[in-house]
C-alpha cells in the first residue's frame, strides 16, 4: 500500500481528472489532460504546445514527448481500472511510430489486455483526426506486486 | 570529445537535437562523442519531471526522450552526410529506479547503419554504464523527409 495510491484512489472515486493529473508532476509538465469518453473509458488528450515540438522543419511532435504521454496514459489507465494500494510499477515500454505528430491535439486511449497476478499488459493508441489513423502504438508491461 | 564519421556534421545535429523545443523543454544536453562513436547525453532531476511525488522518482517518460534523442545523436555519429531521420521504433526496459535528485546520463551507440534503417542501443545510468538502470534499443527510417531537419544547422 502506498500513499501515492491512496491519494491516487480517492481522487479517482470522486471522479476529480485534473487533481489526477496534478498528482503527477510530469503529467502536469506535459499539459496531459483526462477524460472519460462516451462508453466511459478513459480518453487522454495532450493539447498542442510549442515546447512539444522535436523537428521544426515539419513540424512535428517529439518522439519522446509522445512516449511519455503514452505510458503516462498506461500507468494512469492501469491505477484507474485496479483496486490494489499498491502502484504498479513499469517494466518495459515498447512504442511503433506510425507517423508524424501533428503540432494539433494528440489523443489516446489504453486496452488491458491481460492482468494477471504479477503482472499487466496494457496496449496503448494515439491519433490525432482519427483513431482509425494512428500516430503511434505501444505497449507497456507493468508489475503489479512490488513491495515483496 | 569530438568524433563521428563526419565530426563538423556531428557537432550541428548535436547541437541541434539538444535545442530542440522538447529538450530545450526537458533539459537535456549534450556531453560527446567517443573514439567508439558512443554518444552521451545528460538530463538533471527536476521537481517538475518526476513522475511518483511520494518517492521523488523521474517519470519513465523523461528517459523514453532522453534515449531517444541520444539515439538519434548516436545515429547522427555515423552519417557522413545530413539526412533527415524518424524514429520508426523504441523500447525501453527499466532495469531499476532512478535515485531522486540526481542526473541521468544516456550513452547511444548505432550499431549497425543499413541503407535504410539505423539501428540503435543505449543505457541510462547515474554514474557509469556498468549499473544501469535503464536499456533501450530502437530503430530510425533514414532519409525520413526531403526537408533537412532544421533550415540551417543540418546542411553540411
Amino acid at each position: 500500500m502506498s500513499e501515492f495510491m491512496q491519494a491516487f484512489s480517492a481522487l479517482r472515486d470522486a471522479r476529480r481528472y485534473s487533481d489526477i493529473i496534478n498528482l503527477l508532476p510530469y503529467a502536469r509538465f506535459m499539459g496531459a489532460t483526462l477524460g472519460e469518453d462516451a462508453e466511459g473509458s478513459l480518453l487522454f488528450t495532450l493539447p498542442y504546445h510549442p515546447r512539444h515540438v522535436g523537428n521544426t522543419a515539419l513540424p512535428a511532435l517529439h518522439g519522446g514527448l509522445i512516449g511519455g504521454f503514452l505510458e503516462n496514459a498506461a500507468l494512469i489507465h492501469l491505477m484507474w481500472n485496479r483496486d490494489s494500494l499498491e502502484t504498479p510499477k513499469i517494466v518495459d515500454f515498447s512504442l511503433d511510430y506510425l507517423r508524424p505528430g501533428r503540432p494539433q491535439t494528440l489523443f489516446a486511449r489504453c486496452t488491458i489486455t491481460r492482468q494477471g497476478k504479477r503482472v499487466a499488459h496494457v496496449l496503448i493508441e494515439a491519433w490525432q483526426d482519427s483513431p482509425e489513423n494512428p500516430v503511434a502504438v505501444a505497449r507497456a508491461h507493468f508489475l503489479l506486486a512490488t513491495n515483496q | 570529445m569530438s568524433g563521428g564519421a563526419n565530426p563538423g556534421l556531428l557537432e550541428s545535429l548535436s547541437r541541434l537535437f539538444v535545442s530542440l523545443p522538447h529538450s530545450l523543454a526537458l533539459g537535456l544536453s549534450y556531453l560527446g562523442c567517443d573514439a567508439e562513436r558512443r554518444v552521451t547525453l545528460r538530463v538533471d532531476w527536476r521537481e517538475d519531471l518526476v513522475g511518483n511525488p511520494v518517492t521523488g522518482v523521474i517519470h519513465g517518460g523523461v528517459i523514453t526522450s532522453l534515449v531517444d534523442t541520444s539515439s538519434a545523436t548516436a545515429v547522427a555519429a555515423q552519417l557522413d552526410r545530413a539526412e533527415a531521420i524518424a524514429t520508426l521504433d523504441l523500447r525501453i526496459d527499466y532495469l531499476k529506479a532512478a535515485q531522486p535528485g540526481r542526473a541521468i546520463f544516456c550513452r547511444a551507440e548505432c550499431y549497425r547503419l543499413a541503407h535504410q534503417v539505423a539501428f540503435t542501443r543505449a543505457v541510462c545510468f547515474h554514474d557509469t554504464p556498468d549499473d544501469p538502470i535503464a536499456h533501450g534499443v530502437a530503430t530510425f527510417m533514414r532519409e525520413s523527409s526531403p526537408m533537412p531537419m532544421s533550415g540551417e544547422e543540418a546542411v553540411r
